[in-house]
């Protein structure tokens, strides 16, 4: 017997499918935003003041000792906080990620918030903190020991302070990568290894550690290259103790009068490095990446702590008192004493400062309106193209999505200052004659974002299976359309997660911003910048502190829009 | 430094230069423009266009008193202040025209070397107020009516009171050369600052640049803005300056600040900040307007009052207790001078210094 079954004739709509143009005007855009600056960049770099190809800017670049130090220094204060960092981070994400840790949610908080304070911010704060002389700590030394004036404690304005305080705002780039590949990792490989027994400190050694070890070294190399590429910490540390990094060298040439083409081939060394570095890590890993999400494993095991569970806790809180408690305390201290490094009492509180930044600083609300402008701008436009392209290569829809990957990820490899000075030669001249809007300001902001954008929203797409969109496909729908009723309402966390880093990106942005900003598109971190010029250390608190209210403000109310639910707001 | 070459600055980016000649024939002949009043048709103009954009390096919180002065005087106009560093300023705006983007309304720099490269440039409006017109001596106005000094200071050293006593303070710039003052320095940047560009200028004219070396090795403390070094010492950050502002000095030692002045014997670098208004000034009656009354006794009075500057406007008074202006011993100014070697006292500077 047959049963017939009646042929059902899919409703299918012979509409134009959109996906294709829409893909490759993508592509076009990256291209132009990518490819451009770095051409202006290349092409500088080889001319002279008049115009002229030379090799000239090159040969002052590595015989000129004001030139070479700053990329030696620059060189020592990368590979040490890339180390620092991986030693404070990779245990506590692993005793976060695998042990028994009291509130290891509160640590996970603090790691964030170390994260979202811009690091020209901590660098000011652990000024008030450990100048020599005027430092809080070392006043506090003092006071406890009774030790003579000059005697010191902490030297902030050394290569090691610039070092500390470049690893208190990285760290937590090694923190996520740890943490999280240990979330991921199944605990099954370590019983297995138990079972068949390995002791603790070998399964450690021979499981738990190849393991993890390829997010250590992305780790290491996020670090090496945020310390090499950071402006903030170095722009206000650098100068008072006496040096140059490459950053803040490359700022000084656009002193008048303005040397771009040494700034372009100043860049240069960054970019070559931070590529040849990325190259060298996809070599050193390889194919090697660990397989571990895949069919449903038990959570990760917790490893007792026992009596240690509290001395961990106690350990980490130390730990992250140097990039929170401290700076911020340090800040609400010069936000309300008269003069910054006194300490505040009940008598000698004042609102003067307050006062000062609500009323009389008359480029405080042009700064913060942009700031806030740029920042939902950056992020809406960022998020979306981030979803557009890690779609595409996570669907493998279009020929060339390696391509567009590629592209997406490029703007890893050319640090913020140089991507300034790109965009400043680009689009100072006709056709594209952006400086001076803000327009300039997002497209770098956007392009900087890109990378980490799309990196999360690439994960987030992978955890959503292909079959539901092949569902809506095959019942007739275009890409986009399916893209749009089916993958985007799945991917929401994923995309407000996105949206709010991309939002604190922009408030922690300094580098590309101080070459971009003319008078009237100063964003806060360029004015924060100016007042630290001066010395205004009372105002920078106020202004600092507003910041961080605002940035946990835009994160709570984006996480509280109805029907977004409530995403965990992790780096 | 007399050198007759054509500094970089001559050529202020762009096309601008190509003017400079032409416009100098021209600029001789002509005298300047009769003075200017504040009439009310001028301040309904400028309340019409109801801002105006001042570029300065005046220490923030007092260029923030200018401007509140004159909006209680002139309601419906507001006054934005960009502050930074004189040659930041000058750099900014420098970019700015080269790009086309005409921002700047009235400026004000603590180097007064950068008035002779826009007026150059033919980047200045010709404008001259009452007060200067009437009051102003001749050396502190432009024959044709571009600029004139809106303040007057000088760059001093100075002690934190509490960590030096006075019989132990130096007395000159020599003695800052001595051993025991190693470490304990804190000065600013020619690089960032125009008082301290002209500060190094005269220094450097009058002690050499042997003593920048001897400085450097001292290990001083390096900040930016002359304004910075008058902060670090009330911090207790350092206990002596070796340049900056006088006017920062008497702002916090008046208000129980631990700080204290030095003239030095060799005497102090004079500084003057001329206050000039730009041709593209994209509000040019509220930008007359502002400079008009920036130049006005009562205004020049404020700045000396709670500014801590001096004034040439010979209808003010000098504040009790500060050291009469004619008593103090200074350097010759020399802003030409500045003008043509401002490029090479940088880079000097940075090889000196390592920053």
């Amino acid at each position: 017997m047959t049963i017939a079954i009646p042929a059902t004739q899919p409703p299918r709509k012979y509409g134009i499918d959109f996906t294709k143009p829409v893909l490759y005007g993508f592509a076009a855009v990256l291209c132009v935003l990518i490819v451009l600056p770095l051409s202006w960049l290349f092409l500088y770099s080889l001319t002279d003041s008049k115009g002229a190809l030379t090799l000239a800017n090159f040969y002052r670049l590595f015989t000129e000792s004001s030139f070479y130090d700053p990329l030696v220094t620059t060189f020592i204060i990368a590979t040490t906080s890339a180390i620092v960092c991986c030693a404070v981070a990779a245990p506590m994400g692993w005793l976060v990620a695998r042990t028994d840790l009291p509130f290891s949610g509160v640590i996970r908080a603090l790691v964030t918030a170390s994260f979202v304070t811009p690091p020209f911010l901590g660098a000011i704060a652990w000024e008030l903190l450990a100048a020599p002389n005027s430092g809080l700590l070392n006043k506090i030394f003092r006071g406890i020991t009774g030790a003579e004036p000059d005697v010191h404690l902490f030297n902030i304005y050394t290569i090691q302070g610039i070092i500390f305080v470049i690893s208190c705002y990285t760290f937590p780039y090694v923190f996520v990568l740890v943490a999280n590949s240990l979330d991921r990792t199944p605990g099954e490989l370590e019983d297995a290894s138990s079972i068949l027994g390995g002791g603790r400190w070998y399964t450690a050694r021979r499981i738990t550690i190849p393991l993890v070890l390829p997010a250590l070294l992305a780790g290491a190399l996020v670090a090496f290259l945020q310390a090499m590429t950071l402006f903030g910490s170095p722009a206000i540390l650098a100068l008072p103790a006496g040096f140059h990094t490459m950053t803040t060298k490359i700022w000084s040439l656009f002193q008048y009068p303005p040397k771009p083409e040494l700034a372009a081939a100043a860049s240069l060394p960054l970019l070559v490095l931070t590529v040849f570095l990325l190259r060298a890590e996809h070599m050193i890993l390889g194919r090697r990446g660990y397989s571990v999400v895949g069919g449903k494993y038990g959570a990760p095991r917790l490893i007792p702590l026992h009596s240690w569970r509290w001395v961990a806790f106690i350990i980490c809180l130390l730990v992250l008192m140097l990039p929170v408690f401290l700076p911020y305390m340090a800040l609400f201290n010069a936000a309300f004493s008269p003069v910054a490094t006194t300490f505040l009492t009940f008598k000698n509180a004042t609102l003067h400062n307050i006062q000062f930044v609500l009323f009389d600083l008359s480029a405080a609300s042009l700064a913060l309106k942009n700031t806030v402008i740029l920042g939902t701008a950056t992020a809406t436009i960022g998020t979306m193209i981030a979803v557009v392209i890690a779609y595409v290569t996570a669907r493998r829809a279009v020929t060339g999505w390696r391509v567009l990957g590629f592209l997406a990820t490029a703007p890893i490899a050319i640090p913020g200052i140089v991507l300034g000075v790109g965009l400043f030669l680009s689009y100072t001249r006709p056709p594209f004659v952006l400086y001076g809007t803000l327009w300039i300001l997002l497209i770098a902001f956007v392009t900087i974002a890109l990378p980490s954008a799309y990196q999360q929203l690439q994960a987030a797409f992978r955890t959503i299976h292909p079959e539901l969109e092949d569902a809506s496909r095959i019942l007739g729908a275009t890409r986009l359309r399916s893209l749009w009723e089916i993958t985007a309402p799945l991917l929401r966390t994923g995309v407000i997660a996105t949206w709010c880093f991309i939002f604190v990106g922009v408030m922690r942005e300094l580098s590309a911003a101080i070459i971009l900003f003319t008078s009237e598109t100063k964003v806060i971190s360029v004015l924060i910048y100016d007042l630290n010029e001066s010395g205004d250390l009372g105002a920078i608190s106020v202004i600092g502190i507003g910041m961080l209210l605002i940035t946990f403000a835009v994160v709570t109310a984006v996480n509280r829009i109805p029907g977004f639910g409530n995403v965990r707001f992790r780096n | 430094m007399t050198k007759p070459k054509i500094s970089r600055r001559d050529v202020l980016i762009g096309s601008s230069a190509l003017a400079v000649g032409a416009t100098f024939a021209t600029r001789v002949l002509s005298a300047s423009p009769p003075a200017t009043e504040i009439t009310p048709a001028l301040i309904e103009a400028a309340k019409k266009e109801g801002k105006v954009i001042w570029y300065t390096s005046v220490d923030l919180p007092l260029a923030e008193k200018v401007a509140k002065a004159f909006e209680a005087k002139f309601p419906g106009v507001a006054v934005r202040v960009e502050r930074s560093g004189a040659e930041r300023v000058f750099q900014r705006i420098g970019q700015e025209n080269a790009s086309n983007i005409h921002a700047v309304d009235v400026v004000n720099s603590s180097d007064a070397a950068h008035s002779i490269v826009w007026k150059k440039a033919n980047l200045l409006e010709a404008f001259v107020p009452e007060d200067v017109a009437k009051f102003y001596p001749v050396e502190h106005k432009d024959p044709d009516g571009m600029f004139a000094s809106f303040r007057v200071w000088v760059s001093i050293i100075a002690y934190n009171t509490d960590l030096v006593k006075k019989e132990d303070a130096p007395k000159s710039f020599a003695d800052l050369l001595d051993p025991k003052w190693k470490n304990k320095i804190v000065k600013a940047h020619p690089g960032y600052s125009g008082t301290i560009m002209t500060a190094t200028f005269q220094m450097a004219r009058d002690l050499g640049w042997g003593y920048f070396e001897k400085l450097a090795a001292q290990n001083v403390m390096q900040v930016q803005s002359s304004a910075d070094p008058p902060k670090r010492l009330a911090l207790g950050e350092r206990a002596v300056m070796a340049d900056g502002n006088e006017y920062n000095i008497f702002e916090i030692s008046e208000k129980g600040g631990p700080v204290a002045p030095v003239y030095a014997t060799e005497g102090s670098p004079l500084i003057v900040g001329p206050t000039a208004m730009f041709k593209t000034a994209p509000n040019p009656n509220a930008a007359k307007l502002f400079t008009a009354y920036s130049f006005t006794q009562e205004c020049q009075q404020l700045i000396i009052n709670v500014g801590g500057l001096r004034s040439v406007h010979p209808q003010t008074k000098d504040k009790p207790g500060r050291t009469p202006f004619k008593d103090i011993k200074v350097m010759k100014d020399d802003p030409a001078g500045v003008e043509a070697t401002s490029d090479e006292i940088k880079q000097k500077y940075s090889k000196i210094f390592k920053v």
